[in-house]
């Protein structure tokens, strides 16, 4: 008897090559053209925005050494997924993220000392979403953003603001996660939730080949693009590393979305070139060749050679290193500035109307601090 | 208080609920114009809730399973997607986890979700959205978001059913900071409570004793009496204050009449709110006649009564004659249907704790 076919394979669409050229894969080719109508300051801007996360997450790391956050959590080798996808999305759409898009956010327009405010205990949120770019707020439990986008994205479709065929005003919704998060039983719910209503939704799994210290493999034992062709959406898997593909694709799957096509699904293959988060080791769990691996696939480098490629100057790129420096040490000064909030913000916003245990209980922990002053104990 | 208080009192029949199989079919809502006071059972006056809040506000939408074209399995909802479309009376797909997470998206976008779990036991795939994603949106968002999320629950014993069919799951819910809990005892609290907790922007346990879903009684469509969070005497005794919610208040009530007949004077409370707990009726009761019986279908162990307990003990304890005493269902998985009698506490149980409670 034959063995059952076991074979799951899905193409890898990619339109800028590790080594910097612009050589579109079969799959790609359809999505050329969203690529060359972009303008030379966008894609200087996709460039730049690439090296500010890089530059931003050694901060963020130096930080958390110093003892000056909880926790950092690393993006270096994602930026390409991140920046790509971030400028792909309009100003009306809503962006749930996971915890790691930093870059995503400050695309939206959020200062991102909100997300080291988070990061250094001092909130637990960090900014407000309408005005940053309808930035949501990080979910730290994984995938549960994955149903509040659904849901979000359902509320457009009721409200009529989308679909209505003008792509100025129509809204769609981009969920990010990754690959460790496609296991939680919610990111399956949101695909069934998504596809049942035709969501106007795009699900943006970064598949970074790690979950912490277990590999995706232990997830999934097929490409985690045809998680959404089984639950009915179109879906494609893209070279992570390519920011012009990850714009291109996420562009036109939000039009799409828009549009009234319904919801569909992004896996980008990238890696995490860092920890987890500064609270991990990954030497004890992959190899060196692995990293080299990925590191030859670098997002920044291949598309700096493009650019450079195209003419971009060295002074460009000396005055995007400078700029990338001034915002980390801007974002290094005013985080340094957090001060820790006051005894009633552990109660203030529990419940949005008054309740009697927040009152009773903050008058007595004012009136047990308050015992203390001005006394010896 | 309204004349409704007397007539509630009245309703406390010793007529076993329904099971799920023989449901009567009602008739459709009363329309918003007929006001006045009607006698309806507690499953109609729900729906009567569910009606005129979606007609006050077109936000309010309801989800949940098999709540469409059927109703719900309680026929809670029947109706209700005829007048108001798929649109806002919501079939979901089959998760519980899916409901809750895309109530919150939807709450987020302005909406006012009502949620409905088939059933008590049924709930613990939506409790990590529950508790670590409803009730902490608020707080996350600094107050700039609020979320009038309300799950309704039918909870509770006395059915006959299966497993997962039977439970009182309110300590859960109760325990955790940022929901609200409550749970009607009769029709008319249970179609203001409803009305009151659409209205709330805090997300709200609605447990629903399907016990008492059919059994009628008064409904003031026009006067609601009492806020959602107050709980309130129900018969005034000067013996032992016996406390409950839900279903249990009903059985208090029985247990009040046959201590009367024995010549013991039973004040019955009726919680109605579990998060948060209004105390002082209780206390003033407890000042008055100095014992109290708290009593719960739900497993005794960290409950709802044991806080109860502890806060009546810490705040009245020169008014305290006796310790407080709790009845509750034991601290076991709810039995096979078949022992459900011996399990549930029942008026007799009630009466052998108020007698302990005398005897000190």
């Amino acid at each position: 008897m034959a063995a059952r076919e076991r074979d799951f394979t899905a193409p890898t669409v990619q339109l800028l090559t590790p080594e910097g050229q612009l050589r579109p894969t079969p799959e790609a080719e359809p999505y050329l053209p969203l690529v060359e109508a972009l303008d030379d300051t966008t894609l200087q801007r996709f460039y730049r925005d690439m090296a500010v996360s890089r530059r931003l997450d050694l901060t963020g790391a130096n930080l958390q050494r110093q003892g000056q956050l909880a926790l950092w959590v690393p993006s270096h080798g994602q930026e390409a997924a991140q920046v790509g996808s971030a400028h792909a999305a309009r100003p009306q759409d809503h962006l749930f993220p996971s915890y790691r898009e930093h870059i995503v956010g400050m695309i939206r327009g959020l200062d991102p000392v909100g997300i080291l405010a988070l990061l250094r205990g001092v909130t637990q949120g960090g900014w407000n979403p309408d005005e940053s770019g309808n930035f949501h707020l990080y979910t730290l439990v994984l995938a549960s953003q994955t149903l509040h986008a659904t849901g979000y994205a359902m509320g457009l479709q009721f409200d009529g603001a989308t679909a209505t065929g003008d792509p100025e005003s129509d809204a769609a919704v981009l969920v990010y996660y990754g690959d460790g998060s496609t296991s939680q039983g919610d990111a399956s719910e949101a695909l069934v939730f998504a596809a049942s209503y035709q969501t106007p939704q795009v699900f943006f799994v970064q598949n970074n080949q790690w979950a912490i210290s277990v590999p995706v493999s232990r997830q999934s034992r097929s490409p985690l693009s045809l998680r959404g062709a089984g639950f009915g959406m179109p879906s494609v898997r893209i070279d992570g590393n390519d920011v012009l593909v990850s714009y291109a694709v996420t562009r036109q799957s939000l039009e799409e979305a828009r549009a009234g096509e319904g919801p569909s699904f992004i896996e980008a293959l990238t890696y995490r070139m860092g920890a987890h988060t500064t609270a991990d080791d990954p030497t004890k769990y992959r190899t060196d060749d692995e990293v080299a691996y990925w590191a030859e696939r670098d997002p920044i480098t291949r598309y700096r050679t493009w650019l450079e490629g195209r003419g971009a100057s060295a002074a460009f790129f000396d005055e995007v290193d400078q700029e990338a420096a001034d915002v980390s040490a801007d974002v290094r000064r005013r985080t340094l500035e957090l001060e820790a909030p006051t005894r009633e913000t552990i109660f203030s916003h529990v419940y949005s109307e008054p309740h009697p245990l927040m009152t009773e209980q903050l008058a007595w922990l004012d009136a047990f601090e308050t015992s203390f002053e001005g006394g010896e104990a | 208080m309204s004349g409704i208080d007397e007539e509630v009192r009245v309703t406390s029949d010793t007529t076993a609920g329904a099971s799920v199989m023989d449901v009567a079919t009602e008739s459709a809502a009363p329309a918003d114009a007929v006001r006045g006071v009607h006698t309806m059972s507690m499953a109609k006056a729900i729906n009567a809730g569910l009606a005129d809040a979606m007609r006050a506000d077109e936000k309010v939408l309801l989800m949940g399973e098999d709540i469409g074209p059927l109703g719900g399995v309680f026929r809670v909802t029947e109706g209700l997607s005829a007048e108001f479309g798929e649109k806002r009376v919501l079939d979901t797909p089959l998760a519980e986890s899916g409901i809750v997470g895309t109530a919150i998206g939807l709450a987020m976008r302005g909406y006012r979700p009502v949620c409905e779990i088939q059933f008590d036991g049924f709930i613990f795939p939506a409790f990590d959205q529950i508790t670590t994603q409803l009730a902490r949106q608020t707080l996350r968002h600094e107050g700039r978001v609020t979320m009038p999320v309300v799950i309704r629950v039918p909870y509770g014993g006395h059915i006959g059913s299966i497993e997962h069919h039977q439970e009182s799951p309110e300590a859960y819910f109760a325990h955790t900071p940022g929901l609200r809990v409550v749970s009607p005892s009769n029709p008319h609290d249970a179609y203001w409570m409803v009305r009151e907790a659409i209205e709330s922007n805090d997300p709200v346990l609605f447990l629903e004793p399907k016990s008492r879903y059919w059994p009628k009684g008064p409904v003031d469509l026009d006067h609601a009496g009492l806020p959602l969070h107050a709980s309130r005497v129900m018969r005034q005794g000067t013996d032992v204050t016996v406390v409950g919610h839900g279903a249990m208040v009903s059985t208090l009530l029985q247990a009040a009449d046959i201590a009367a007949e024995e010549g013991t004077s039973v004040e019955v409370v009726d919680l109605r709110s579990l998060s948060p707990i209004d105390y002082g009726p209780l206390l003033d009761s407890v000042h008055r006649t100095g014992r109290l019986v708290v009593a719960q279908e739900a497993y005794g162990n960290v409950s709802v009564g044991s806080e109860i307990a502890a806060t009546v003990a810490e705040r009245a304890f020169y008014s305290l004659e006796a310790p407080v005493l709790r009845v509750s269902g034991f601290d076991t998985p709810f039995p096979p249907a078949a022992l459900e009698t011996e399990y549930l506490p029942s008026p007799d149980r009630v009466l052998e704790a108020v007698d302990r409670a005398l005897a000190y």
